[in-house]
């Protein structure tokens, strides 16, 4: 038999105005770890999804062999009868059906068209099992973290007898924690005999656990590596993704810390949209000072969007206690208006549900927070709205061939690109960023830092949500650990370390 | 690191590609122009003689000022059920408002000012109070419709003197701009008024639209901005002209400018406007696109949903005048399936029945694809049953061709 379970021979895939891939060659052998890199709009996922029949047979030009066979896949649905399973970034459950459902949704056996529910529930505990995923089946999805959900998704592969799994940034959305736990199992999905093509901006993880490397470049192959036999570093793979070296992960420019409180928090709780009584953060009290950035760390589920999003005019939450002062001011807001009209500016950390509106054009979406600043009596001036339009697709490098183009068409990084930019052009003197980086690759994460950090030099105020410790320590003048609805303690920049912060998040407070 | 342009595979966009991307906007006036020649060929041409073709506007303003404000309210993801009532209900008032001699302004103004009204009390049910569209629109319906029976007594309200049958039927055309030409008739060459106004109006609104675009199209070249490709933009500017001289020839054959033809024109110009250049019309496709991302960009979709089923009340008034006006009588049974026509309309034209997407001219086409369709049937003698046949089959393959053109050009 073949050594290779997947090849991919010169093949071209061509959207209106993007040549998403340029002649690509590609092998993956059986059985083992093979991770894709590069850049934000390179072509990964176009690459996994004409692989997977995402994209029909007919449309793009070369050759895909599966198993040794040529790939004639018209929809997804043929290349998971060839035992193929693809999860994609942006999860595919549906959202409230329960785990089990969502597991067999799509291929439920049934005898004589009825479906045997009970056995459903327990033949699903056997793939939660193997995926650690410790739930009763029967919870809806939504219910639970992005973390969770993602195994789900796996288990679901599992449940249709995979030979070949395909993971789109699997743990971009997860904390370092759940992302050890996930690349485990992928491990021993391999030792099962699964093979497992694995796309990351993680260079780290790649390191970890990749057999085989390819990197990819504008739609073309630049190189492939074996990693046991070359020699490969993390530099080596970021000079070949950019094309250039970056000695530097973050801005070592120096910025002053004001002494005014722009923000100050005190005894703020917030309650659960569904369970008015189930508290999600319990008397949280923070400052922010101006020209400062602010990073909060913690475990996936440890309230920090819920504080920042109930902050922001009550986007979360069934009502709150507690008090906000702005510029010293107490104030009450009604709506993320209200806040906005204040000052504050905020980028969920979920793009796709809450950042953007997909069928709309690039342009539309980074001036929707804006337009009042961009009209004159209620009308748009569309030249100036283009102008500024096209300057964030300068800076950010957003990678469109239009800004009219459809946000949905763009890539996974150059849609969160996209979401920034709409609140950078909003111009608030608080700015509150939900896991600004997930899914942006190293390149652009510095041009990101690098904004971030001209902000507070002009006597901006920002603060950093993030599940990457790195980039809390290299980011923030000051740290506040949160778990488990509490602001577990600070740390300055000094002080922190990824131990510390760790520690932090799990000691117990006494309450009294 | 700054200005560094990862861009190589990013390339400019073909003629032929951007005609491939925008064929769906349109796909509408493909499919208007193919059923107008199709109908041209069954009835000997009869569809497309000035004077038929003057009546296609009348019999159908009721109709497309209706879709322009039902797009609106699928645009953001609703439905309105109640518009067929509510016409009848306006209607109504405005046959016994006008018997009461305040004249025809004061008709006119006050009863799109109850429409307005209408329009308030359900958007309130439906914007604060939270109750779907759906349910608010269905009591509408309803609650209208036996408003109408109480109102009109369940028997005919008829104007009291002509002058507001003109609305409807009336046309424009001063004396002094009127000629007479010798025109050939069935192989006979007999004199005919010719009425210059619509050609005069024609070529203005020509000259008009052309400066306009021309002037957008060297600002963006003049700041590098992207814009479509030369062929493509002359194609488009010919096909309008065009449309609009046809139109204009038309009207001046037979009896000027048709005054319904001025309303719709000016309904159409506003909220054209209002969708593509005002703050207002973007937050309407942003609560449609995404309301949750339109929430935290600091939209209040409450308060633009509440305005869009005002707006739609507004339109609603408008319609009855024009139906009244049209059967020169306020009917207790007025409006039956209005409704369905507008909503039908604004699907044919392209709207999305997930919100977020849909045009003022889409709906406009879908209405008058829809019409001419009513009409040709009608000409040739096919009765209403049949009508109804054709209609559905119409509809379901518009909107199975909008899907299918989306999804080809990668929007889904
Ligand atoms: N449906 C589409 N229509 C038009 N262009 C598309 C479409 N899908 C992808 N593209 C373009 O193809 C290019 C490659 O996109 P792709 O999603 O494969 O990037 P990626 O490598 O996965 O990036 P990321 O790391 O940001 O997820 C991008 O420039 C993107 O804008
Ligand atoms: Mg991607």
């Amino acid at each position: 038999m073949n050594e290779y379970i997947l090849e991919v021979q010169n093949l071209t895939k061509v959207f209106p105005g993007v040549r998403a891939l340029d002649n690509v060659s590609f092998k993956v052998k059986k059985g083992e770890i093979h991770c894709l890199c590069g850049e934000n709009g390179a072509g990964k996922s176009t690459l996994m999804k004409v692989v997977s029949g995402v994209h029909p047979h007919d449309s793009f030009n070369g050759k895909v062999s599966f198993n040794g066979k040529e790939t004639n896949y018209k929809t997804v649905k043929d290349s998971e009868n060839d035992n193929m399973a693809i999860i994609h970034q942006e999860l595919a459950l549906s959202p409230y059906l329960t785990i089990f459902e969502n597991i067999f949704l799509g291929h439920i056996k049934t005898k004589h068209g009825i479906i045997n529910w009970n056995k459903l529930i327990i033949d699903s505990r056997q793939y939660l099992k193997k995926v650690g995923l410790n739930e009763n089946p029967e919870t809806i999805v939504s219910k639970m973290g992005v973390g969770k959900q993602q195994l789900v998704e796996i288990a679901r592969a599992l449940s249709k007898n995979v030979e070949l799994l395909i993971l789109d940034e699997p743990t971009s959305s997860l904390n370092d924690n759940e992302s050890e736990k996930l690349l485990l199992l992928i491990n021993e999905l391999k030792n099962e005999g699964i093979t497992c093509i694995m796309i990351s901006h993680k260079l780290n993880e790649v390191m970890e656990i990749a057999d085989s490397i390819t990197i990819l470049r504008d739609g073309q192959t630049i190189n492939s590596y074996d990693v046991k036999k070359d020699n490969v570093s993390e530099e080596l793979i970021i000079k070949q993704m950019v094309g250039r070296d970056m000695t530097h992960r973050f801005p070592d420019q120096t910025h002053d810390v004001g002494t005014i409180n722009v923000l100050e928090v005190k005894d703020w709780s917030v309650f659960h949209p569904e369970y008015p009584d189930l508290e999600v953060v319990r008397n949280a009290s923070f400052h922010l000072k101006q020209g400062e950035i602010l990073a909060f760390c913690g475990p996936m589920g440890a309230g920090r969007t819920e504080l920042m999003m109930s902050l922001f005019g009550k986007a979360y939450g069934s009502r709150s206690t507690g008090q906000v002062f702005v510029h010293g001011r107490e104030e009450h807001f009604h709506t993320p208006k209200d806040a906005i009209a204040k000052g504050m500016g905020y980028v969920s950390e979920d793009r796709k549900d809450l950042g953007l509106i997909l069928i709309q054009s690039v342009k539309n979406n980074i001036s929707n927070s804006s337009l009042k600043k961009l009209s004159y009596m209620g009308i748009i001036n569309k030249g100036k709205e283009t102008l500024e339009a096209e300057n964030y697709k300068k800076s950010l490098n957003i990678k469109t061939p239009t800004v009219n183009q459809i946000v949905n068409n763009l890539s996974g990084g150059n849609q969160q690109k996209v979401v920034l930019s709409r609140c950078l052009l909003a111009d608030p003197d608080i700015f509150i960023v939900d896991e600004p980086t997930r899914g942006i690759d190293v390149g652009a994460k510095y041009e990101i830092y690098s904004i971030l950090k001209d902000l507070v030099k002009e006597g901006k105020s920002v603060i950093i949500v993030t599940s990457e410790m790195p980039e809390a320590i290299g980011m923030a003048d000051r740290i506040y650990v949160m778990n488990e609805g509490l602001i577990k303690g600070e740390l300055s920049r000094a002080e922190a370390s990824q131990e510390k912060i760790m520690t932090m998040a799990l000691k117990k407070i006494e309450e009294n | 690191m700054k200005g560094k342009n990862n861009t190589a595979n990013i390339q400019p966009m073909s003629f032929l590609e951007v005609a491939k991307t925008n064929m769906r906007n349109y796909s509408m006036f493909i499919m208007l122009t193919v059923i107008m020649i199709g109908f041209a060929i069954l009835t000997t041409g009869i569809n497309l003689s000035p004077r038929n073709f003057t009546n296609i506007f009348i019999q159908n303003s009721y109709i497309l000022v209706l879709a322009v404000g039902m797009v609106l309210v699928i645009i953001i993801g609703n439905i309105d059920l109640s518009v067929g009532s509510i016409a009848a209900f306006t209607g109504a008032i405005a046959a016994i408002l006008y018997n009461t001699g305040i004249g025809l302004f004061l008709t006119v103004f006050l009863t799109i000012g109850a429409g307005l009204i209408i329009g308030m009390w359900q958007g309130y049910w439906i914007a604060y109070v939270k109750i779907p569209a759906f349910i608010v629109t269905l009591a509408g319906m309803l609650l209208f419709r036996g408003l109408t029976y109480i109102i009109t007594n369940v028997t005919p309200i008829t104007p009291k003197t002509d002058s507001f049958k003109q609305l409807s039927i009336g046309t424009v055309s001063p004396q002094f701009l009127r000629i007479t030409a010798l025109m050939e008739k069935r192989g006979k060459m007999v004199p005919q008024d010719i009425h210059l106004l619509p050609i005069i109006v024609g070529l203005i609104v020509i000259i008009f639209l052309l400066f306009i675009a021309l002037r957008e199209r060297n600002k963006k070249i003049r700041n590098n901005f992207h814009v479509l490709p030369v062929q493509y933009f002359i194609g488009k500017q010919v096909f309008l002209i065009a449309l609009i001289l046809v139109m204009s020839v038309q009207f001046a054959q037979y009896r000027g400018i048709p005054i319904v033809f001025i309303i719709l024109a000016i309904t159409v110009a506003i909220f054209t406007f209002m969708t593509k250049n005002t703050i207002f019309g973007r937050y309407i496709y942003a609560v449609g696109g995404n309301s949750k991302s339109a929430k935290l960009s600091g939209i209040n979709s409450e308060n633009i949903t509440f305005f869009v089923h005002v707006i739609m009340g507004g339109l609603c008034g408008l319609s009855g005048i024009l139906f009244t006006a049209y059967m020169n009588s306020a009917l207790p049974d007025a409006g039956d399936l209005f409704e369905l026509e507008a909503i039908a309309a604004s699907f044919i034209g392209g709207a999305s029945a997930s919100g977020g997407i849909g045009t003022i001219i889409g709906a406009i086409m879908g209405g008058l694809i829809m019409g001419i369709i009513n009409n040709g049937m009608s000409l040739m003698n096919i009765g209403a049953n049949w009508q109804y046949v054709v209609k559905a089959l119409v509809l379901l393959l518009a909107v199975w061709y909008d899907i299918y053109t989306r999804k080809k050009s990668g929007m889904v």
